[in-house]
């Protein structure tokens, strides 16, 4: 059975080192180094990883252009930011070694990595940045006066509709977090126990499906981003 | 005397229906659009993704619940 959450692998002066982190560190360098790759051999005739990342590119910056139209070099960044660091958090806990290489404590097993996107902090984190993003970008981009009529005005049905979206803000940070930490721990757990029952063969129709929930998650919170980054970024929306 | 703690697990096990039948609902419609318009895949497949997630949101609500309760 995997364990839950994030684990302390040893404390330096209270800072606590997880497991969750561990991974995070390790996706992060793993991105910077296919950054690297790929920048060196850049040509005109791409090669397969070449081809790869620019078809990926490509589909997120031709979704952002038919979505948020002229505010594409806006929102396009972290649009891509946000899909690839979830989607290759998610993918690479998949890789075997993941959850099952780790330490014996008197507690308990301990994995030496652990999913980051399984652990409530990461997501929350990035949640937080998503919501605080886009506030920040709509107030720069239609002005302080005009973000703040979308939810106070004198009318009191459209005072009642401003405070519903004012509240849709604060949720946002419940559904953005916890979608993803649910999906990616639920399947974590679907694995563990599937794993459990018989360890050949039986686990591998669900691996497949994990791979395609891993990667439709990524494009779920980037997806959602950008929708909310463009609703709110409209330069003026119907005034009564 | 024996407590019994199935709350949690009828929690999201009922607020996880109606999502279920939601997202079902807009796969299968969306299906049915791309199979009667297949060039405006590209418009369908985000705006569906999108639906999906406001579906899903209600599920990761009684999610919330269930490991609340």
């Amino acid at each position: 059975m995997p364990s839950q959450g994030p684990e302390t692998l040893f404390s330096v002066s209270g800072f606590h080192l997880t497991n969750t982190l561990l991974a995070t560190l390790l996706v992060d360098i793993v991105i910077v180094v296919l950054v690297l790759l790929v920048r060196r051999r850049l040509s005109l005739s791409p090669g397969k990883l070449q081809a790869a990342v620019e078809s990926v590119v490509e589909y997120l910056r031709e979704t952002t252009e038919r979505v948020a139209g002229g505010r594409t070099p806006l929102i396009f960044p972290w649009v891509a930011v946000f899909f690839i660091y979830i989607a290759m958090s998610n993918l690479i806990g998949l890789l075997p070694g993941f959850g099952t290489v780790g330490f014996r404590r008197p507690e308990g097993f301990v994995p030496l990595l652990h999913v980051s996107t399984a652990d409530l902090n990461v997501t929350l984190a990035l949640a937080v940045v998503s919501v605080v993003a886009t506030n920040v970008i709509a107030i720069r981009t239609v002005g302080l006066g005009t973000y703040l009529k979308r939810f106070f005005a004198l009318n009191p049905l459209l005072l009642f509709v401003g405070l519903l979206e004012l509240l849709q803000e604060l949720t946002k940070f419940v559904t953005f977090s916890f979608r993803l930490f649910g999906n990616i721990s639920a399947g974590e757990a679907v694995l563990g126990t599937m794993s459990s029952i018989l360890a050949f063969v039986v686990p591998v129709p669900f691996l497949g499906f994990e791979i395609l929930v891993a990667l439709i998650q990524g494009l779920v919170f980037a997806l959602l981003t950008m929708a909310f980054m463009t609703m709110l970024t409209e330069p003026h929306h119907k005034e009564e | 005397m024996f407590t019994l703690a199935v709350s949690g697990g009828l929690i999201i096990a009922i607020g996880a229906l109606g999502p279920g039948i939601a997202i079902g609902l807009i796969g299968a419609k969306a299906m049915e659009a791309i199979g009667r318009n297949p060039e405006a895949t590209g418009r369908i497949v985000p705006n569906m993704i999108l639906a999906m997630a406001f579906a899903e949101s209600i599920a990761i609500y009684s999610l919330i619940f269930a490991f609340l309760r």
